[in-house]
């Protein structure tokens, strides 16, 4: 990934240099234009083209977003409910993630979504502690963490 | 109706919004029963707030001012980088020095596995 994007920053200054421009909207055209050109060629490359990644990460950002939304209006009506009859506990989810950024990643944006919160990575790194405001299924909750943030990381990562 | 109108009702909205979620999350640091459920509200429905009123002053200033403040999306960049882990070390520190989980709570598989890791040091 670094070898791809040092070349598609070379390609913006080739550009540069053949229009004879030097300022940054140039740049900014010739790296496009690299890109294009990079999208092209893309199979010759030994790694994946980069910019699935940065294509991945965004679509991380936005299933964020929303989980972020919909669970703040899960929390207000907790909060708001006359009578507290929400059942909070801890639940322990196994996660198929192995590196340790990638483990950040992961108890950050649970933690970031209110109604869940993780409390304790055991010693192996396998197993993620998670407070839950309001425990429904177990199952559910752990398979819907799962679909959504564990996938969307494992696909940055790939 | 034209674009203006349309941009100041969507910064009010923010704005109120924002208020709004700070206003609820009080609330539920004041109503929730134990430190793990009052956490939940202080860091997190305040997380979303904060970003939807620093959203609400970035467009005003964008829009009636002209002038683009990259601060404010910074402000909401590094409150994501740290109010989870603030978060996560008060409820580990309550966990770890034995603050107990309010008594309606129906599941506690940490308990468990603190149980069980000290069997097996004990074993060894």
């Amino acid at each position: 990934m670094a070898f791809q994007i040092l070349l598609n920053v070379v390609l913006a200054f080739l550009w540069m240099f053949i229009k004879v421009a030097f300022d940054p909207i140039s740049f900014i055209k010739g790296y496009l234009f690299g890109l294009l050109v990079m999208f092209l060629l893309r199979r010759f490359f030994r790694s994946r083209f980069y910019l699935y990644r940065v294509w991945a990460f965004i679509r991380l950002t936005f299933i964020f977003l929303r989980e972020l939304v919909l669970s703040n209006i899960a929390i207000v009506k907790i909060v708001l409910k006359p009578k507290l009859d929400m059942r909070p506990g801890i639940f322990a989810l196994e996660t198929d993630l192995t590196k340790d950024w990638q483990i950040t990643l992961l108890s950050s944006l649970i933690t970031l979504t209110p109604g869940t919160l993780v409390i304790d990575v055991s010693e192996d790194n396998r197993t993620l502690f998670v407070h839950a405001m309001d425990i429904g299924e177990v199952e559910d909750e752990i398979s819907s963490i799962k679909q959504t943030f564990e996938k969307a990381i494992l696909e940055v990562s790939r | 109706m034209n674009v203006t109108t349309i941009v100041n009702f969507i910064i009010g909205f923010l704005i109120l919004a924002g208020a709004l979620l700070f206003l609820i999350a009080t609330f539920g640091v004041i109503r929730l029963p134990d430190v793990y459920t009052r956490n939940h509200a202080a860091s997190k429905a305040a997380t979303l707030g904060v970003m939807f009123v620093l959203l609400g002053t970035f467009l005003y200033f964008y829009s009636v001012e002209g002038h683009f403040n990259s601060r404010l999306i910074l402000g909401i960049v590094f409150l994501f980088l740290t109010s989870p882990i603030s978060g996560h070390l008060i409820n580990r520190a309550a966990y770890n020095s034995g603050v107990k989980l309010w008594d309606q709570s129906v599941r506690d598989d940490l308990k468990e596995y603190h149980k069980k890791m000290q069997d097996d040091s004990s074993a060894d």
